[in-house]
């Protein structure tokens, strides 16, 4: 950590003041996100500054039961964003499961993997490495989980005399969905893909400007951007191809009925 | 026996409904409007959970998968639903036979992007390279395509794009695509709501034509009491019970 400009206190309230004068612009318009907005803002400050201590703490303890407790509370929080990002989620504990199973077997495989056979830090869980690493794979996996999974039942909702008319013709549940289902992959991807395609041209991801500013340099921040790049491709994509089989299965029952009664909404 | 035997059906809406149709008959079935007779054809089609028994030449329903039992008791809806651009794409794969696992159906709005168009057998003019119309729609016979001239249409209707159709050719053409199944029972929720009277004539035709020739059962939901005088063999109402 050589040499990075210390922000006290008065300089972050600085910046905040943008946040506020945006609320204050959004009220004027009636947009009707003013409040959000500063009460996510609000989240943003308590949230990541009660982390800035737990990181504290684990990083000084390293016992793998407490990363472990911490990999949990992420992926609880994780999946619980999924359900609420949808607008007609699966009812009962369907919407939060498909979530949290379909990121529990992409992203923690991918992290686990990078950190044993990539990475190989002492020890493997080693909690400076692990839990940016799984933060990071985790956030983006849930943006790619939602987006899809949003595009899926929307999709379903507007099609539905479509389906039902080619379930009515003989076609299975799979065949009825297939290219809604198809779609709603791709619509997850988008994200991944472009920022891949924009890295270095247009944007400095967020990670890479982080080890910059901290005084790496740039060569090896490049080489850990590239790294993480590739654990969300894999990790955003098997997730999002896990998640939306999952749902689009749960659509349909062993009679091949569409089953919008287990949409909320 | 019976073409159709249905036990104790109950929709969400009503029933217990208990009646048989027998080979090449054809029941109308009238009532108020909201009293369940879409919902009683689409709990016989399968698509909506019911309690009941319903056997089609004496095998129980649940004794075949659904997408079977589909394909031989045909639901015709009263508005009719297309997913592809192109008219033609959605009679591909209706021919038992003709039907391919592998072929990939085109995307809502999307039919012939990217690579999956090489292997589409049909595609809208504006997309295709000139190619042979008979080789394209080689799983539509003879007697298909006398089927679609009864109907009104020529050959080319294949190429048509649906957005281009009017609600009445929509109509027609769903009876027509429900056909190429070669149904055993017709279950038809106001098949000529949308028809001008020549138009009505022909559908009524087509569909006693086929039913004669394959001895298939009709249930035929109409408001029209002129034509269930023309179409049907017998006739039910539902009536509301307070």
């Amino acid at each position: 950590m050589s040499g990075i400009i210390q922000l006290s206190p008065f300089e972050l309230s600085l910046a905040a003041l943008l946040v506020i004068a945006l609320a204050v612009v959004c009220r004027r318009l009636r947009l009707g996100v003013g409040g959000k907005l500063l009460w996510n803002a609000t989240r943003t400050v308590i949230q990541l500054s009660l982390i800035g201590f737990v990181l504290k703490a684990l990083f000084a303890s390293s016992s793998p039961f407490w990363v472990a407790l911490m990999a949990l509370v992420m992926l609880l929080g994780a999946g619980r964003e999924v359900r609420a990002r949808q607008k007609n989620p699966l009812r009962g504990g369907w919407g939060f499961g498909v979530g949290l199973s379909s990121m529990f077997v992409s992203s923690f495989a991918v992290v686990v993997l990078a950190l044993t056979v990539v990475v190989g830090p002492e020890p493997w869980y080693a909690p400076r490495y692990a839990i940016p690493l799984l933060g990071m794979l985790l956030g983006n996996t849930m943006n790619g989980l939602s987006l899809s999974l949003n595009h899926l039942t929307q999709n379903v909702r507007q099609n539905r005399a479509a389906i039902e008319t080619r379930l009515a013709l003989g076609q299975t549940q799979s065949e009825a969905i297939d290219d809604i289902r198809r779609e709603s992959v791709r619509t997850g991807l988008i994200p991944i893909i472009n920022s891949m395609a924009a890295a270095g041209l247009v944007s400095l991801p967020g990670m890479m400007t982080g080890q910059i500013l901290a005084g790496n340099q740039p060569l090896d921040a490049v080489k850990y951007q590239i790294l993480i790049m590739f654990l969300i491709a894999g990790g955003t994509g098997f997730g999002t191809l896990a998640a939306v089989w999952m749902t689009s299965h749960r659509l349909f029952d062993d009679r091949h009925r569409l089953r919008m009664d287990r949409l909320k909404g | 026996m019976s073409r159709l035997i249905i036990e104790g059906l109950r929709t969400v809406c009503g029933g217990p409904f208990s009646f048989a149709v027998e080979r090449g008959e054809c029941v109308a079935l009238s009532g108020p409007s909201g009293c369940g007779k879409t919902l009683l054809l689409r709990a016989l089609a399968d698509l909506d959970l019911a309690e009941g028994a319903v056997f089609l030449d004496g095998t129980d329903r649940n004794e075949m998968p659904a997408p079977q039992w589909r394909r031989q008791v045909g639901w015709l809806s009263a508005e009719s639903s297309w997913w592809a651009d192109c008219v033609g794409d959605h009679f591909r794969g209706q021919r038992s036979g003709a039907r391919s696992q592998k072929e990939p159906t085109p995307a809502y709005g999307h039919p012939s992007e990217g690579g999956d168009s090489r292997s589409l057998p049909l595609r809208c003019p504006a997309f295709a390279e000139p190619s042979s119309p008979g080789a394209r729609f080689a799983f539509i016979r003879g007697s298909d395509f006398q089927c679609l001239e009864k109907l009104g249409f020529q050959r080319d209707v294949l190429e048509w794009r649906v957005d281009r159709l009017s609600t009445g050719e929509k109509q027609r053409l769903a009876l027509f695509r429900l056909l190429l199944n070669e149904p055993k029972v017709l279950l038809l929720d106001e098949p000529t709501a949308a028809l001008d009277a020549s138009n009505v004539w022909k559908v009524e035709e087509v569909i006693a034509e086929y039913r004669k020739s394959t001895g298939a059962a009709v249930v035929w939901v109409s408001h029209n009491p002129e034509q269930i005088a023309r179409a049907a063999d017998r006739h039910l109402q539902l009536w509301e019970v307070a």
